[in-house]
């Protein structure tokens, strides 16, 4: 783990859940143990991750998404995963209509005109994050009227030690402790868990994460409070861009039936155009069954406008649909379980609102399973929130321990534990003989403890006491 | 956990001769446990963490160690290892893409149709790390991206599985070539064929595919095997080997032609490839060993049937034979022994009748040597009377009686002795009630 210099004192901090995008990011705190996602000054929740530099001015969210169309080479996008990697293992295609990442010494980093004048500058992507990470924690101490001082932070599952090692070093250089880094599928399933309506119950979990960039899939066992991941998947291909890239090719096709050899896609302007109401469109079409799009001087001067229907988006969009369907079946199997086995699906990420998503995945489970997404269940939280929400319930669980203290509880001597492979249980009556009751399920780590109560039979059995076999602990 | 389950089902009983603290008895062993890492989040952990420190500070060693044992969930890229790439490929044109082979632009010639779909995303990843134009530009080379297409196509066929169906229908690679005779016959023959069926299962609608076997397979598994592969239903089709329909609108009969003469030429190729599978089958199982043998040893057993069967019928035949004899010499003993036994009975009646008729003499002479038991010369009328009554008497006794009562009257001459006889004989037949009292009173 790294080094996360003195820290702050328990008693001076203010602390923040973060959740850190490709391509958006929240801020969420707790208020009374409740989190609450919290709205930059533009109004936003999810503030796309993003910095853009005009005139020496620097501007992010929305403001600075909106600058991709006339400023796409000073704006810096989908910069987030390539933290604390080198040149070799980044995949720069989300760059493509933006400032381009280049090798410097095998450190990534992006050449932006950030001054008003003079040279542009050669900005690493660890210094990008820190300015990114400021602008957060900024919105953050508006909303609170507190300087924030510390935060936890949820990553991919796969986000390899360098990377959290970079992550934590930007949030200093930042002024934020990073309190804890937590993975993201876990700090979903604590937002649900920390509802006060939700029962104590031990289940397995598939936490299917879709986002702008990538998917990143989970299935989580979850056994009297304790999170154990059972397997992961990750997916580049099929994820929110995915997406927009099929509305754009449709609109880009519907906008050449009208206007021959102009393709909107051949020109960086009008492609940003066409990308950026492409999403616009793409979440309209979430809520209602239709959506505009409508875009001033798309290409050549030439307006255009179309509405499309939710069945069109959905027939166009079938393969990446499916595409999550595979996706979430194989990491059952790689977790050597079966849909049956699944108690409940934690749909997460902006992507996650589509309606035909969360029900092509209603259906691949049992109606016994529990679909969490806004569409299939009305008491799903929003998707966009979980991470940031699950972080910030984080953070007020721990902001009072010494940073040490943190550290030294989430290391693996602690944290490595033994898991039974099979159920534990006892032996009831029923109609058909003897029956296995489980009381501790499988995957669960131990020492546990289970109560149970069972009727005592009716001869023979004065005092009779089930009792499973102990297992000891790491 | 907060909550008690509550279970309405009762514990089994205990054994009679349970005691409460030696005879603790599991029900079953418990599988060895795994070490996993425990996500260090939520309330609960920090319960965990408080028990499991209980204020202790672990050392780095103790953070390496517990590191080592976790079980790993996220999978090591750098491990896996990669197909060296042919620059002949590097140099593809995009364009051509329907000639490529695009396991070989993902790297993936060794595993093509076997090949996940995870696996695929893991090798386009990996290719585009490393091809991606920007990534190029930015190093300063002025390469173009025609390679970078290759891959997005090759992706794209893989990761459809209809469009991978299609390529994989046709992806020649993969297909393993029947032996020549020669091969076969150098011993390796079940492994050759094995090879064979193994690569065209792939095309099986119907999996799993039942295996070729070897040298130790039973008929059964054999028959099954060709029973499938003759009537083997496959989801290969020719549409990949399409040849370009125009997109436009001008020509819309070219169109039409061509569209026609597609489909024409995939129901060929089609057809074509049945028979091509027919003719394989025919070939493999011309030189199955297998099948030589269990027609030889079905012969053998037929023929052990047919030996067994006469065998069978002559030895019914000769069982029937004996038992015809039997009963006819047991049915003309019977008629002799009959015979025999009707002549016997014959002659003894005849004696016993013979005896009677004597005996009835000696009871009628000994009432005549008795003179009729007259003092003087006895009149008709007493004769008749006396005889009347011996007649009467004869008729009261059975043959046996009428023999002792002449052999008491036998030899005797004396009237009063001859009349005492009598007059018992009558006393005995009216005591026994065959007499009224005062019948045969000529005789008492
Ligand atoms: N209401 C909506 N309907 C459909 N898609 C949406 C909606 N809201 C957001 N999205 C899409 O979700 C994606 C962003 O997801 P999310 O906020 O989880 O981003 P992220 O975690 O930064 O993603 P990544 O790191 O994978 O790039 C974008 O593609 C966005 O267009
Ligand atoms: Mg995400």
């Amino acid at each position: 783990m790294a080094e996360k210099g003195a820290g702050v004192a328990p008693g001076d901090r203010c602390a923040i859940g973060i959740s850190f995008g490709n391509s958006y990011s929240s801020i969420a705190c707790t208020i009374d143990d409740s989190p609450v996602v919290i709205a930059n000054e533009d109004g936003d929740r999810q503030i796309p991750t993003l910095l853009s530099y005009v005139d020496g001015e620097e501007y992010t969210g929305n403001q600075a998404k909106a600058l991709l169309v006339r400023n796409p080479k000073n704006t810096v996008v989908a910069f987030k995963d390539f933290l604390g990697q080198d040149f070799k293992s980044i995949d720069p295609t989300h760059c493509h209509a933006a400032s381009h990442p280049e090798d410097k010494n095998g450190s990534i980093c992006f050449t932006i005109q950030d001054k008003p004048e003079g040279e542009a500058s050669t900005v690493t992507v660890s210094e990008i994050s820190t300015r990114y990470l400021r602008r957060l924690v900024q919105s953050a101490s508006d909303y609170i009227g507190k300087t924030v001082t510390s935060a936890v932070v949820a990553v991919p599952t796969n986000f390899g030690e360098k990377q959290r090692e970079a992550l934590i070093k930007a949030a200093q250089e930042a002024d934020l402790e990073v309190l804890q880094l937590i993975n993201e599928p876990i700090a979903s399933v604590l937002a649900y868990d920390a509802r006060p309506e939700a029962t104590l119950e031990d289940k397995i979990i598939v936490v299917a994460d879709l986002g702008g960039t990538r998917s990143d899939v989970a299935v989580v066992a979850s056994r009297g409070g304790l999170y154990t991941l059972l397997a992961t998947a990750h997916d580049y291909e099929y994820a929110g861009a995915q997406l927009d890239k099929v509305l754009m090719d449709h609109f880009a096709k519907e906008f050449m039936k009208k206007n021959a050899n102009v393709d909107p896609r051949e020109n960086a302007r009008s492609l940003a155009k066409l990308k950026a109401e492409s999403e616009a469109t793409k979440k309209a079409l979430s809520i209602g069954t239709n959506a505009n799009f409508s875009v001033e001087s798309l290409a050549e001067g030439i307006d255009f406008q179309m509405t499309i229907n939710r069945l069109r988006y959905e027939t166009i969009a079938r393969k990446v649909f499916e595409g999550f369907n595979r996706l979430v079946e194989g990491v059952i199997k790689k977790a050597r379980l079966d849909v049956l086995d699944i108690d409940e699906v934690i749909l997460s990420g902006g992507t996650s609102h589509t309606p035909r998503i969360a029900s092509n995945l209603r259906s691949i489970f049992p109606a016994t399973t529990t679909v969490l997404a806004p569409s299939t269940s009305p008491s799903a939280l929003n998707p966009s929130e979980l991470q940031a929400r699950g972080a910030a319930l984080q953070a007020s669980l721990i902001q009072e321990y010494e940073s040490e203290d943190i550290d030294q509880s989430t290391h693996p001597a602690v944290t490595t534990v033994k898991h039974i492979s099979n159920a534990i249980g006892v032996l009831t009556l029923s109609e058909d003989g003897e029956t296995f009751t489980p009381v501790i399920a499988p995957e669960t780590a131990v020492p546990a403890r289970r109560t149970i109560h069972v009727d005592a039979p009716k001869e023979g059995g004065t005092g009779a006491q089930a009792q499973g076999e102990r297992v000891e602990g790491g | 956990m907060a909550t008690a389950t509550t279970v309405s089902r009762a514990l089994p009983s205990l054994p009679s001769d349970w005691s409460a603290e030696k005879d603790f008895k599991p029900v079953g062993s418990i599988t060895a446990s795994t070490q996993r890492t425990i996500e260090p989040v939520g309330p609960h952990f920090l319960a965990h963490a408080r028990r499991a420190r209980h204020k202790r500070t672990f050392s780095e060693d103790d953070r390496i160690q517990a590191q080592e044992r976790a079980q790993k969930i996220e999978k090591d890229e750098e491990s896996e290892e990669s197909e060296p790439e042919d620059p002949m490929m590097l140099q593809r044109e995009a364009k051509d893409w329907k000639s490529q082979d695009h396991y070989q632009v993902l790297g993936l010639s060794k595993y093509r149709w076997k090949a996940t779909e995870d696996q695929i995303k893991r090798a386009h990843r990996k290719k585009v790390l490393k091809h991606h134009p920007d990534k190029k530009a930015a190093q300063g080379s002025t390469e173009d991206d025609n390679f970078f297409k290759c891959i997005q196509k090759a992706t794209e066929v893989l990761l459809d599985p209809v469009k991978r169906r299609q390529f994989d229908s046709v992806d020649e690679k993969a297909d393993v070539d029947p032996p020549t005779k020669k091969e076969a016959a150098k011993g390796n023959y079940y492994k050759l064929w094995s090879r064979v069926f193994k690569s065209e299962a792939r095309f099986s609608k119907q999996q799993p595919v039942p295996l070729f076997g070897d040298e130790k397979s039973t008929k059964e598994e054999v028959d099954g095997f060709y029973n499938f592969w003759y009537n083997f239903d496959s989801w290969r089709s020719f549409e990949y080997l399409d040849e370009d329909v125009p997109d436009d609108n001008e020509n819309r009969d070219q169109k039409r032609h061509m569209e026609r003469k597609n489909a024409n030429a995939r129901k060929k190729k089609k057809a074509e490839d049945n028979t091509r599978l027919r003719k394989m089958l025919d070939e493999c199982s011309t030189g199955d060993e297998r099948i030589k043998r269990f027609r030889q040893e079905a012969n053998a057993a037929k023929n052990k049937k047919k030996f067994e069967k006469e065998a069978a019928e002559k030895k019914a035949k000769e069982e029937a034979r004996l038992k015809k004899e039997a009963e006819e010499k047991a049915a003309k003993e019977a008629e002799e022994k009959a015979k025999t036994d009707r002549e016997a009975s014959k002659k003894a009646k005849e004696a016993a009748k013979n005896a009677l008729k004597k005996n009835k003499r000696v009871l009628r002479g000994s009432v005549k040597d008795a003179n009729y038991f007259a003092g003087g010369d006895a009149s008709p009328a007493q004769i008749d009377a006396v005889l009347n009554d011996v007649e009467l008497v004869q008729g009261k006794i059975d043959a046996d009686e009428v023999a002792a009562l002449a052999s008491k009257l036998n030899g005797l001459t004396v009237a009063d002795e001859i009349k005492g006889v009598w007059s018992s004989e009558v006393k005995r037949l009216v005591d026994a009630g065959k007499l009224k009292e005062g019948e045969a009173k000529n005789l008492a």
